[in-house]
């Protein structure tokens, strides 16, 4: 008789589990310092450095704002906000298709948490990869905008489940646009019946101040453990 | 893609546990990975071969067990899969609910000598 050489060792371990550890102990110290952060996803171009710019202007009396970029290997998005005078960090991500917890936790270095009340991140554009890592943040935020087209809930279920609010970006353009309004609303209700919905125009401000409302009453709230 | 990063944490983990076990070689690596988890088993499979090479893990086989993405219909509580484009619950009609499933992503188990 042989004897069975192989054996099977249990593992099951999340494989992404040193992020989400990473993720909880950021979240710690946002909480610790009084810092509420948004984790801004979105495709490339669909306006997460202009929704940040535009967040800021109506905020930056009220809060103390900074920003970390992980958008490209440039610091083109960097230098657009540090030129409004507000803190900016660029993430080097070397060419990775997402930020996660500990290059964000690096970038935090180059902050002074105590003089933070609202941090925006800006993801790398990408609608896949950044909804399995966990930055840290209170609020996942999606910029979807009209020229992607209204079926794009239906093509990328993985983030649009995933996003507590969720902003349509570049109503401006709707008249110009085959763009159901329902076909899209449907397949968000279907995906994620609770998330927050704004319709919106970086480009003539339409629809900002509900979002900026809405988002000083989500900060009061206070800060989820 | 973020596969390769993710990779090399998977690799990480597996040879943790082969050396915990006091194995050679890792033969056979089972994964986990829900439907909307983002990770293709391709690019996982290209990049394990590559950086597994000289490891105990090297030439070991990766399995990949897909779990589907499903939904729980915040009308009635039905559990249903998320099909292509048809998300109405089965029970009540409604369209779509919770995400409750389909984002995993973990090591089931390594096969060692
Ligand atoms: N028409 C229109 N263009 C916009 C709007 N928001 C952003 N854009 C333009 O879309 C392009 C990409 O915006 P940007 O904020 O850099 O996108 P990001 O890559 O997601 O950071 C820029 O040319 C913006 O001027 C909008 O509401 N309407
Ligand atoms: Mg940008
Ligand atoms: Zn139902």
């Amino acid at each position: 008789m042989q004897e069975a050489r192989g054996k099977t060792v249990t593992v099951i371990k999340d494989i992404l589990g040193a992020n989400e550890q990473i993720a909880l102990e950021n979240r710690g110290l946002f909480n610790e310092k009084g810092v509420f952060v948004l984790n801004v996803m979105a495709a490339p171009g669909a306006g997460k450095t202009s929704l940040i710019q535009r967040t800021i202007e109506p905020l930056r009396d009220r809060l103390r704002i900074a920003v970390i970029e992980g958008d490209v290997a440039s610091t083109i998005d960097a230098d657009r906000i540090a030129g409004l005078g507000i803190p900016a960090v660029q993430i080097n991500t070397g060419g990775a298709c997402h930020l996660d917890a500990s290059m964000v936790r690096s970038a935090l270095s180059g902050l002074s948490l105590e003089d933070i009340d609202l941090l925006l991140v800006e993801n790398v554009g990408n609608l896949i990869c950044p909804t399995g890592f966990a930055l840290g943040e209170h609020l996942k935020v999606m910029v979807s905008s009209t020229p992607e087209g209204d079926d794009k809930p239906y093509k990328y279920p993985g983030m649009f489940s995933a996003v507590d609010v969720l902003l349509l970006n570049k109503v401006d353009l709707l008249p110009l646009l085959d763009f159901d309004m329902d076909t899209f609303r449907r397949g968000v209700e279907a995906l994620n019946p609770n998330v927050a919905f704004f319709p919106v125009s970086c480009k003539t401000g339409e629809g900002i101040e509900a979002w900026v409302e809405w988002l000083l009453a989500r900060r009061d709230q206070g800060f989820q453990p | 893609m973020h596969e390769l990063a993710v990779t090399q944490s998977m690799l990480n983990l597996a040879l943790e546990y082969a050396e915990r076990a006091s194995a050679q070689r890792i033969t056979r690596i089972n994964l986990v990975v829900g439907e909307i988890a983002g990770i293709v088993d391709e690019s996982v499979q290209f990049y394990f071969d590559f950086i597994s090479q000289g490891t105990p893990a090297e030439g070991a086989l990766l399995s990949f067990r897909k779990l589907p993405a499903r939904f729980r219909c915040t009308a009635c509580g039905q559990e249903f899969p998320l099909r292509d484009g048809d998300w109405t619950c089965p029970a009540c009609q409604r369209l779509g609910g919770e995400v409750i499933s389909g984002r995993e992503f973990y090591m089931e188990s390594i096969e060692v000598e």
